[in-house]
């Protein structure tokens, strides 16, 4: 987000609703990210005149209409360059880019990867919801090998894409992951919306028609705690409970190089070695965003934070310097290089 | 800026009698084998045949000292494509082995003409002999010219590095490697140098094969490197009539100046966004130099996000411009429904080449009219505009800014390979001569009843306001979905649809009474036949018109600027004409709008050949449609 003077506007969650009735289908997992986002808008002081909302194309892409500041829903997979040349256009515009699993990884992966490595300055939601809703169900770049959909009748066997992995290889600098129904979701967006420069999230969302209770093994409650690895700056990697088959953590093994899970008893994490997590740790946040789910649990929460300039400071602050000390005089650009004069009549006109 | 005062130079620059020839001069030292090159050349009938002629230019001393100003030898070749005369006009490119040649030959060079230099030769020593104080490969001496330099040296070394030859031998071989070079920029066949290469070093045949992988690899760099030969700059090449200032410019300076002009016009800061692709990168390279008018250039990774940061430019309230060539403009046909759909200002150049596919990428051809005119998805109108040559570029890239913020829609403007790299002499515009036309972005809501804004309640024109996101209390969404009017609310309904789609289409076509009506170029505005040309057959059919007409024929030549919507009087002015002429290098695209929008027999003329029309080839047409 800016480092600019604070915007502090005093706004309530129904100032950011539109009177467009939302058109997701009833259970959607869209509902509940819209009103996270909704929710956090008042409490980081956003002024919804100058808040845009840029997206391509899918179900997640509709998020425009129902969020009362600016918004564009473009074409399918290229938001990213519609909000580069916003940005760009007017570095005070605060971006929050939505897309999908599909527009973001498939057909706009390409941009994707670009605004991440030229840390364009705006939050980037990535909807994974494993599946194409809006086409009606065929598989996507994430969906699990085996899935079978319409596309894909005896099971796809692509592997998929991991959006979390993708952003670090692109360059990011903010990587984090939430989930549609999660209390947390709140806190990863505004965490986001801190950082300065691209911040990427995937936001694991139910699609409750297409690809139902996909993410049920780590987001129903049920269970929460044992497969749920909330990372928090600073803090020891730890998971479960007593309750939930005991207090586990992550730590390294030296040997190989890898995570491991390793059992933490009567709460000393640091005799089992747990690491503390380090948002800076970019090597660790591989293997956090790598780690499989089923031995592992699933690393949510701010996985990689650590800024850097952004591309439209560097752009703007190119063009400002270019500038300086030169008049835009267009007489005298016109009459540039060597020119000549032409005196009298000369021959044959054309 | 240095200022030559020089009224007699373009007359006599332009003076050429065989106005289809190319005139080459190779300069160089007497050392390097000049001499003996242009002198077998002379020599060698089977090249002095009647397309090409040579004039060597010995200079009086036999050994003069290396580098120096009286020591450049230089020989002269004049391709051509119908009977050549002489050899003796003014180049049109002058190949520059030193500091010396260039010194001692570049005043003879045509103004706007090319200068190919190896800069390998350019050295500090080099310099002082041919009494330069700076190298004027570096200090904007040579504005007025085109200027190509690399390490022709250093290239031909590595070219006849496996033959093994001693460092002198191997950088005779220069020659070979220019007049490569050469014969790749005006599409020249090789095989009759190679014969007389392999015949020349007959008793040396390490020596042959070296010259000919020479010529070779400076063939295959003009092609990698896609340098486009300046054939064109003689059909276009008007005689300055009017007194005053002028400078040489390529049509890819003039798209830039032109579309920084605009800007300024319209008040409004550029952004634009673009890819490389040839030959339209020389707009992003000439408008990565001009930040100080409020320009932003942005490298997009693609043709698709060029467009769309663009698009996104627009929409946060600045002059979006793109540019590509055929290719990349299909790349970017989405975005344009896009612009339609969201009624955002966009101009969008496309320097056309030969296509389908990669096609051709440094020939010219016309050949992507109906991509611009019709070549999007839906119902998607959008103004057209073609330049008929490089300087008419900058009034072509004003005017496709005026309609794109007056109308708030995107425009595309047309240029080709050929008036792209092209450069022709210009008389310089004053800026105070053309109308501003400044921007007014919406600052308060629209809505009568007080509501919620009105992102496209149309004024009389059918044009929407613009609304710069950051502005309190206008907050609304657009997109590329179907809109209800007035609210832009999403509305797929039958009746919206037809309704929008009309109200579209009734905004470009009334683009056609905000500009001029058509003009004929020459000859009377009724008669026997109209020569109707767009873009840039404009040097080739103006001077066929214009001989035709000296031998009394009855023939008018009428350029279109506006190709859509048409101007307003086009059709009543071509139902003038017992016959309609249409010379294109496509397939008969314009053709086929006439036809359609006026129900006339307009005749194809048509050549797709990647070379522009020549005089004669319009001048035969006109004949056989008259006869």
């Amino acid at each position: 987000m800016n480092d600019m003077t604070p915007i502090a506007v005093q706004t309530t969650l129904k100032d950011w609703e539109t009177d467009q009735e939302v058109r997701w289908c009833p259970g959607c997992g869209d509902y509940a990210i819209l009103k996270a986002v909704q929710r956090i808008l008042p409490e980081i002081g956003a002024d919804p005149a100058k808040t845009v909302f840029v997206s391509g194309i899918g179900c997640s892409s509709r998020f425009p209409y129902y969020v009362e500041s600016y918004g564009f829903h473009t074409i399918h997979g290229r938001a990213p360059a519609f909000a580069t040349g916003v940005k760009l256009a007017n570095p005070e515009l605060d971006i929050w880019l939505v897309t999908g699993d599909g527009d973001g990884m498939s057909i706009g992966g390409n941009h994707t990867m670009h605004l991440l490595r030229r840390n364009l300055n705006c939050q980037v939601m990535l909807f994974n919801n494993e599946i194409y809703g809006l086409t009606k169900g065929q598989y996507s770049p994430t969906s699990r090998e085996g899935t079978s959909s319409p596309s894909t009748p005896l099971g796809s066997v692509d592997h998929p894409a991991l959006p979390c992995a993708f952003a670090l290889g692109s360059g990011a600098r903010f990587v984090a992951r939430g989930f549609d129904v999660s209390k947390e979701l709140g806190g990863v967006l505004k965490a986001a919306h801190a950082h300065k420069g691209a911040a990427f999230v995937e936001i694991f969302q139910n699609c409750i028609v297409y690809n139902k209770d996909r993410f049920d093994d780590f987001a129903a409650p049920k269970g929460a705690e044992a497969s749920q690895l909330w990372l928090k700056d600073g803090e020891p990697m730890l998971f479960g409970s007593e309750k939930s088959g005991g207090v586990k953590g992550i730590a390294l093994d030296l040997a190989t190089l890898s995570l491991k899970v390793v059992d933490v008893v009567d709460g000393d994490w640091q005799a089992a070695g747990v690491i503390v997590h380090n948002a800076k740790n970019k090597a660790v946040a591989h293997m956090l965003v790598e780690m499989p789910f089923g031995p592992f649990p699933m690393a949510l929460g701010v996985i990689f934070d650590d800024p850097r300039p952004t591309y439209e400071d560097a752009v703007l602050g190119q063009d400002v310097k270019a500038r300086e000390g030169k008049v835009a005089d267009l007489g005298k650009l016109l009459a540039k290089g060597q020119t000549w004069t032409v005196s009298g009549t000369a021959a044959d006109p054309v | 800026m240095a200022t030559v005062l020089a009224d007699t130079k373009p007359t006599a620059a332009a003076g050429n009698s065989t106005p289809e020839a190319v005139v080459v001069r190779f300069a160089g030292d007497s050392g390097d084998g000049m001499q003996l090159t242009g002198g077998q050349f002379t020599l060698s009938t089977a090249l002095a045949g009647n397309d090409l002629a040579t004039f060597p230019d010995f200079p009086a001393e036999i050994r003069a000292p290396q580098g120096t100003l009286f020591g450049v030898s230089a020989f002269q070749i004049n391709f051509g494509s119908t009977a050549i005369e002489t050899a003796g006009d003014a180049p049109d490119v002058l190949v520059a082995m030193n500091p010396a040649a260039l010194k001692t030959n570049v005043q003879a060079l045509k103004p706007g003409g090319l200068i190919i230099a190896d800069s390998g030769e350019f050295t500090k020593r080099n310099l002082e002999k041919a009494k330069y104080e700076v190298n004027p490969l570096e200090d904007g001496s040579l504005a007025k010219w085109d200027l190509l330099a690399f390490d022709i040296s250093a290239l031909t070394l590595e070219s006849v590095k496996p033959f093994g030859l001693g460092n002198k031998e191997a950088l005779r071989c220069k020659n070979m490697w220019t007049l490569g070079l050469a014969l790749w920029m005006f599409d020249r066949d090789r095989a009759p140098l190679v014969e007389w290469l392999k015949d020349k070093f007959r008793k040396n045949p390490v020596l042959a094969d070296a010259n000919i992988a020479a010529l070779n690899a400076g063939h295959a760099y003009g092609e990698t490197a896609e340098l486009a030969g300046p054939l064109k700059k003689l059909q276009i090449d008007p005689v300055p009539s009017a007194p005053g200032l002028y400078r040489t410019v390529t049509g890819a300076e003039a798209v830039s100046l032109g579309l920084v002009a605009g800007a300024q016009l319209a008040g409004l800061p550029m952004f634009f966004g673009g890819y490389p692709i040839t030959p339209a990168s020389a707009i992003l390279h000439n408008l990565v130099k001009l930040k100080e008018f409020g320009v932003t250039t942005f490298q997009a990774e693609d043709e698709i996000a060029a467009i769309c940061s663009a698009i996104g430019a627009s929409y946060a309230g600045q002059l979006g411009v793109t540019s590509s060539s055929g290719p990349g403009i299909a790349l970017k046909g989405e975005a344009m429904g896009l612009a339609i759909m969201t009624e955002l200002p966009l101009v969008i150049v496309n320097s056309q080449r030969g296509g389908p596919s990669t096609g051709l990428p440094t020939k010219t051809e016309q050949s992507d009219l109906y991509q611009a005119v019709y070549g999007r998805n839906g119902d998607a109108p959008l103004p057209v505009i073609a330049a008929r040559s490089p300087a008419d570029a900058f009034d072509c890239a004003i005017e496709a800014c005026r309609i794109a913020v007056q109308f708030m829609t995107p425009v595309i403007l047309l240029t080709d390979g050929y008036i792209a790299n092209a450069a022709e002499p210009w008389a310089v515009p004053d800026p105070s001569a053309y109308q501003p036309f400044p921007i007014e972005f919406l600052a308060e809501n629209n809505n009568p009843a007080g509501g919620k804004v009105l992102p496209y309640k149309r004024d009389a024109k059918g044009v929407r306001p613009w609304i710069k996101p950051g502005t309190p209390g206008l907050m609304h969404r657009i997109g590329g979905i179907e809109k209800a009017p007035e609210t832009g609310d999403l509305d797929y309904s039958p009746a919206v649809h037809q309704l929008q789609t009309d109200a579209r289409k009734a905004k470009i076509d009334g683009v056609a009474s905000a500009i001029p009506p058509q003009g004929v170029e020459l000859g009377n505005t009724t008669g026997k036949l109209a020569v109707v040309g767009w873009g840039s057959t404009y040097g080739p059919i103006v001077q066929a018109v214009r001989r035709a007409r000296a031998k009394g024929q009855d023939v008018s030549h009428i350029h279109v600027r506006h190709i859509w919507p048409l101007p307003e009087n086009l059709g009543d002015l071509l139902k003038g004409f017992d016959k309609v002429l249409v010379p294109e290098m496509n397939t008969g695209q314009f053709k086929t709008v006439l036809r359609d929008q006026y129900l006339i027999d307009a005749r194809p003329l048509n050549k797709t050949s990647g070379q522009p029309y020549t005089i004669a080839e319009i001048e035969a047409a006109i004949e056989a449609m008259l006869a």
